[in-house]
């Protein structure tokens, strides 16, 4: 028992909030008819950027990129936040897992 | 169908994996095929229940509900699998020497087992959940019953088809290391998982990501790929992790670890095997 005490605690202690810069950059996603607009998205190199998706489709939509490793449950009509980076410079996919073949879209940081 | 089929299998592959780890972790002990099919079971239906609430959920916690849900699902996981290999580390040997007579071994660690078989419900409904909430856009959006079925089958069938591999070929494994092979991979699973949350903590910003790319192999391996995928559920391999992921997945790995051998130095040969389960955890000891 006592070592699970041990183990739960130092998960436990490694979730101090953190606080949010308050000039962090922000961003925003539309997903219509199961396309992103828009579907390129520019956002500076080596900050961390605040970005909000919003689903306008009756549909429920995943966020998602393997490039920047972000998973996020879009339900319709709703907006969600997903915080971004700090990222290094150059092109990065991100799609909708529910609707890949049309949800595209392309992360550009410089 | 194809988009259908495609979601369903990979989402199936990550929960067939995990649970043809514990199927093996579990070989020989009496019952188990009742177990895992009532942790299936379940699972299904808390994924129905969490794709209900899933608006619910997504509202809690100023609208980080879902990625804090994400990461005690995960976190409660790696905890029950962190218990089980603790206590597999002192009954291992013993179950390997006495596969037939395992039953009352296995009866002493069964509150063990029955953790080890949560998480196979636990992997069931984070990954079905998902399932449920595509297959609900899918109805809506007028694909015929026939495609929908048809995909789900073809889905399902693929990902449980790779997981039963693995599965085969973990009971190819001498038995003499078996216990060893299979604790191995529990602790390299938590270890992923474990990592997999920390990432759900970090995009809702309530963990410091500690460098956001510490390696990007995403063109070499996506996290998307069958492979990628795969490894990801075996090792923990993550294409670009945030250091923290790192953090999370080497202090589980410690930490288990370090309670194995504690556990091993701790244990008595024979006589302690007619203790409790619970009473074969590390004592505190000053």
């Amino acid at each position: 028992m006592k070592l699970f005490s041990v183990v739960a605690a130092t998960i436990g202690a490694t979730f101090v909030s953190v606080a949010v810069a308050a000039d962090m950059p922000e961003f925003s996603l539309l997903i219509k008819n199961h396309v992103y607009q828009p579907s390129e998205l520019k956002i500076p190199a080596g900050t961390k950027v605040k970005l909000h998706i919003t689903n306008g489709d009756t549909t429920p939509e995943e966020f998602e990129s393997t490039d920047f490793n972000r998973e996020s449950l879009v339900l319709p009509n709703r907006s969600i936040v997903v915080f971004i980076g700090p990222l290094r410079a150059g092109t990065y996919g991100f799609f909708g897992d529910f609707h890949r073949d049309t949800a595209q879209g392309r992360l550009i940081v410089e | 169908m194809p988009a259908v089929a495609l979601l369903v299998f990979r989402e199936v592959l990550e929960a067939a994996l995990i649970i043809s780890i514990i199927c093996a972790a579990t070989r020989g002990v009496p019952g188990r095929a009742a177990r895992v099919v009532g942790g299936i079971g379940l699972g299904v239906a808390g994924a129905l229940l969490i794709a209900l609430g899933a608006d619910f959920i997504a509202q809690l916690a100023s609208g980080a509900g879902q990625d804090i849900f994400n990461a005690a699902v995960l976190l409660l996981a790696v905890l029950m699998i962190g218990w089980h290999v603790i206590w597999m580390s002192s009954h291992g040997r013993e179950l390997a020497k006495h596969m037939s007579s395992v039953g009352s071994a296995v009866k002493q660690g069964s509150s063990s087992l029955n953790l080890l078989l949560t998480v196979v419900a636990l992997a069931v409904l984070r990954e079905g959940s998902e399932v449920v909430l595509f297959l609900f856009g899918m109805s809506a959006s007028g694909i015929s019953a026939v495609q929908m079925a048809g995909g789900i089958a073809l889905g399902i069938c693929g990902g449980a088809a790779l997981g039963f591999a693995l599965y085969l070929g973990l009971l190819h494994i001498p038995i003499n290391y078996f216990f060893t092979v299979t604790n191995i991979m529990l602790v390299l699973l938590a270890a992923g998982l474990a990592s997999t949350a920390a990432g759900y903590l970090v995009q809702s910003d309530l963990l410091p990501a500690l460098g956001s790319q510490i390696w990007d192999t995403a063109r070499l391996l996506s996290d998307d790929s069958a492979l990628g995928k795969t490894l990801s559920v075996l090792i923990g391999y993550k294409s670009a992790p945030a250091g923290i992921q790192l953090a999370f997945y080497f202090t589980t790995l410690a930490l288990l670890i370090a309670g194995m051998l504690w556990q091993q130095r701790n244990v008595m040969p024979t006589s302690r095997s007619s203790s409790a389960a619970g009473d074969t955890l590390p004592k505190a000891q000053p």
